[in-house]
């Protein structure tokens, strides 16, 4: 019986190698497999071609993303990264030249097999068809725009391509298109589909005709200003054109984008508007990126769902740490290069005033009076010390300074002492620090509220957010819109549009034409569109990239001058800390000083190399491909 | 389950046997250095930041090896025996390097039989001539006269000059506590420059800096350097 036992096994695999082993090979070898479906029962019904097309949409690739980790939001100086793992980014001292690239040729492959296999899907009828191709189309001219912006010129490949297996791939070596060609492309799609599309503001995750069209404008103004600007880096271009765009075509871009934004202006895709909901203007600033709500603000979206596998840690990864709902937070601290951009009321730029013109501090009663009289969106933007997110205001202060100068504060976050004169221990330094290398304190003096979801469970792990990232807004239409006209040569139409943005911020007294200079339009943008992923691709089209971020370092003196100026120096992250004092006998006794510091952890600086306007093209692409040329200054 | 130690014990044998000799290859032990010079003379950069390429032909897929030069131009590579290709891309350097008709930098065929020493001749757009650095009262001074390299149609203006300072041998745009410059507009003779910065207190405290002057070249994004030198407070 033991024998029998041990043997059982080896009989029956024989015994079942022998009966399936009778079977013809064909019947053998062609099993339909049922995880797979054909592209005949993909493409069987709207349902199903919706769901290819889903998985499409989700591979769209955006610079700063919601769910790509709170990261892709940091870098540049405009913020200081609170996470001990990732202050590489304020120590280094350049970016390598590969920084930013994409090159997923499966991606468009995929694209290319979708339109090429809708088209002859007979299951479908015209009207589905028409949507399906035109949405497929869109997501390939958006990723080909993305492209564009990192990689200047790259192979246009329009149909999949198959390879024959005869030991000779060399017609399937496409060599780089120009710049201006991929430009030129994105903009004659966004045209051909715009009537293919529904003109519906309510759809957001989906392409619609404002879609397309804010995709043209901003396509549009990049490539014109890529003409104009290139000119002053003229060693960033190559001679056949595949990076540079010649100067002369810029006034055709920059009419392009001015159409394509009036057409969303004018309501013919559909009417779309500022978000004007909320009294206060800064709640109203930071409920653009929370409303889901029939927003009138955003065009598309990439959208989150709570409870459906699609949700972001955003919330959790960022949240004010003191009361958090997990025990960590606070990571992207905006730095005071940022906080310091945003004007007064009275549209006048002016450093934060820490100290009179005698170099003596000044002291404020409370923590939020030194951002009085600001822009609505810095409240909006950033949590400040003093205010409150999800009801609970946050801990942020450095520490106590006593009548001799001298500092008492602690290393650890909330940390006791005993203060001069007392024997019992108080608390001397905030619950969201600052605290040099605490990682998830405001160790800039300030946490990040753009995208914070302030709903309960948001900052958890389990239950995350299903607040969405904006890709296309109407106040960047707008914006792109005025910077289209300003270069034109129209400044009282581009302060027309640049008025609207800046009233919704709380900024009444409009601009006229005089004011719209270039430095304006610069400014507009990194306040507006903070954290949305633009920064680097505007400096970078602007050829400012490398004179902002020069890799030299910074004081304080280039810190608080040229405010406001587009050619402004900002190569490391500075914070702006609060103290208490504490002089029982003095008059300034509980009120607050701030200090401007530079995080001990910041040791590098950003040095945009001109190599890094257009990202490294790897080898193993180049030898696989003779006919891609280098990037310059690589 | 009874853990059987003589297999592990086999296994590990096995493994230690089979991962001798044969399959591996000696380190390349040929090492290659030289620093770039302008007749003879040696230039200095920012560390880390001007690259250089070696390519070898006859392996499959082309690929370089990429290194970058150090404070005072030197560069050093162990390689294999063998041919290789040296170039320094375009844009790098506050230099030009020999390109061919097609603008394409051209290339220097080194043959490697064990070690070798080789200097690359390029031509700078500016030479730093005589610098002079001096401290005093926790003051650093320096003089010096540009003298320009490249006065056909590919000359390029001055921009600026300036004069780092530093606790340690780092001495750069990224690396500094004290610098003083001068804009293009701002010097009124190229043949005497003279630039003065205080030197801050030094935590921990220490009696000595270095110092080097840069000179920023319009379009040009890497600096060329005087020589480092060590100064007593």
């Amino acid at each position: 019986m033991q024998q029998m036992k041990r043997y059982f096994p080896h009989i029956l695999s024989a015994l079942l190698l022998g009966a399936t082993g009778c079977k013809k090979d064909s019947e053998f070898l062609n099993v339909k497999p049922t995880s797979i479906l054909t592209p005949e029962q993909a493409f069987a019904s709207p349902a199903q071609a919706l769901s290819v097309l889903a998985d499409l949409y989700n591979r769209q690739l955006d610079f700063s993303s919601l769910d790509g980790g709170w990261v892709t939001f940091a870098d540049f100086s405009e913020s200081f990264p609170s996470e001990n793992g990732q202050a590489g980014i304020v120590q280094r001292n350049s970016w390598d030249f590969g920084a930013w690239g994409t090159w997923d040729y499966g991606y468009i492959r995929h694209l290319n097999l979708f339109i090429e296999r809708a088209t002859a899907a007979p299951a479908l009828s015209d009207s589905d068809k028409k949507r399906f191709l035109a949405e497929a189309r869109f997501l390939r001219a958006n990723y080909y725009f993305e492209m564009a912006k990192r990689m200047g010129g790259v192979p246009l490949i329009l149909e999949s391509l198959e390879y024959d297996f005869s030991g000779d791939p060399t017609y399937l070596q496409y060599p780089r298109a120009k710049e201006s060609e991929i430009y030129d492309f994105v903009i004659s799609e966004a045209e051909a589909i715009k009537n293919d599309l529904p003109a519906d503001p309510a759809e957001k995750s989906r392409a619609t005709r404002a879609a397309a069209l804010a995709m043209e404008c901003r396509a549009a103004l990049y490539a014109g200003s890529i003409a104009k600007y290139g000119a002053n880096t003229p060693q960033v271009s190559l001679p056949g054109g595949e990076v540079g765009i010649p100067a002369a075509m810029a006034n055709d871009y920059y009419t392009k984008a001015l159409q394509a934004a009036q057409e969303i202006i004018s309501g013919s895709a559909g009417v779309y508007a500022l978000y004007n909901r909320k009294p206060d203007l800064s709640d109203n600033f930071a409920n653009i990126f929370l409303d889901k709500n029939g927003n009138p603000e955003s065009i598309w979206v990439e959208d989150f769902k709570l409870k459906s596998g699609k949700v972001h840690g955003f919330t959790v990864a960022n949240q004010p740490r003191y009361g958090a709902e997990e025990e960590e937070g606070g990571r992207l601290n905006p730095s005071l290069n940022l906080v310091q951009a945003f004007e007064k009321l009275d549209n006048t730029f002016a450093p934060l005033p820490v100290a009179d013109a005698d170099g003596n501090p000044i002291y404020y009663d409370n923590l939020l009076d030194i951002f009085a009289g600001r822009d609505a969106r810095l409240a909006g933007t950033v949590i400040l010390p003093g205010s409150a997110f999800r009801g609970r205001n946050v801990d942020i202060w450095a520490g106590y300074q006593l009548a001799d100068g001298s500092i008492v504060t602690g290393d650890d976050r909330g940390a006791q002492k005993e203060l001069p004169g007392t024997n019992t221990p108080v608390q001397v330094v905030g619950f969201d620090g600052p605290i040099n290398g605490k990682e998830f304190t405001a160790q800039s003096g300030f946490y990040i509220r753009k995208y914070l979801d302030p709903a309960p469970g948001a900052g958890s792990r389990g239950t995350n957010s299903e607040v969405p990232f904006i890709r296309y807004r109407y106040a960047e239409v707008l914006l792109n819109a005025a910077e289209a006209a300003f270069e034109l040569g129209q400044p009282g139409t581009a302060a027309g549009y640049m008025n609207q943005v800046r009233a919704r911020a709380g900024l009444v007294t409009p601009l006229d034409a005089a004011d719209i200079t270039f430095d304006r339009i610069v400014h507009e943008r990194r306040v507006e569109l903070a954290f949305e992923g633009h920064i680097l691709f505007d400096m970078k089209r602007w050829r400012l990239a490398h004179v902002v971020w020069d890799g030299a370092q910074m004081t304080v003196s280039d810190l608080t001058s040229n405010i406001g100026k587009a050619n402004k120096r900002s190569t490391q992250p500075y914070a702006l800390w609060p103290y208490k004092i504490y002089d029982p006998s003095g008059t300034n006794n509980g009120k607050w000083i701030y200090k401007i510091i530079r995080p001990a952890l910041v040791t590098g600086t950003n040095r945009f190399r001109l190599g890094n306007y257009y990202s490294f093209i790897n080898d193993e692409i180049r030898s696989n491909n003779p006919k891609i040329v280098r990037q310059p200054n690589q | 389950m009874q853990i059987k130690y003589h297999h592990i014990i086999l296994l590990l044998l096995a493994v230690a046997a089979g991962a001798c000799k044969k399959d591996n290859y000696d380190p390349p032990t040929a090492q290659l250095t030289g620093r770039i010079v302008y007749n003879g003379e040696p230039i200095n950069v920012e560390y880390n930041q001007v690259s250089y390429q070696l390519y070898q032909f006859g392996f499959g897929k082309v690929g370089p090896i990429e290194g970058t030069f150090n404070q005072e131009g030197v560069y050093s590579q162990v390689l294999f025996n063998g041919e290789y290709k040296f170039i320094i891309p375009n844009g790098q350097g506050p230099f030009r390097w020999k390109q061919t008709a097609a603008g394409a930098p051209d290339s220097v065929t080194i043959n490697m039989q064990g070690n070798q020493t080789l200097d690359m001749e390029v031509t700078p757009y500016y030479m730093i001539r005589s610098p002079q650095l001096t401290a005093a009262n926790d003051q650093v001074t320096a003089t010096c006269s540009i003298e320009q390299i490249i006065t056909d149609a590919a000359a390029r203006d001055l921009e600026s000059v300036s004069l780092y300072v530093n606790k340690t041998q780092f001495v750069s745009g990224a690396n500094n506590i004290a610098v003083a410059t001068l804009n293009a507009a701002d010097i009124a003779d190229p043949g005497n420059v003279t630039l003065q910065v205080d030197v801050p207190a030094i935590t921990p405290a220490q009696d000595y800096v270095y110092a080097r002057i840069g000179l920023k070249i319009a379009g040009v994004e890497d600096r060329i350097f005087s020589p480092l030198v060590r100064l007593d407070l």
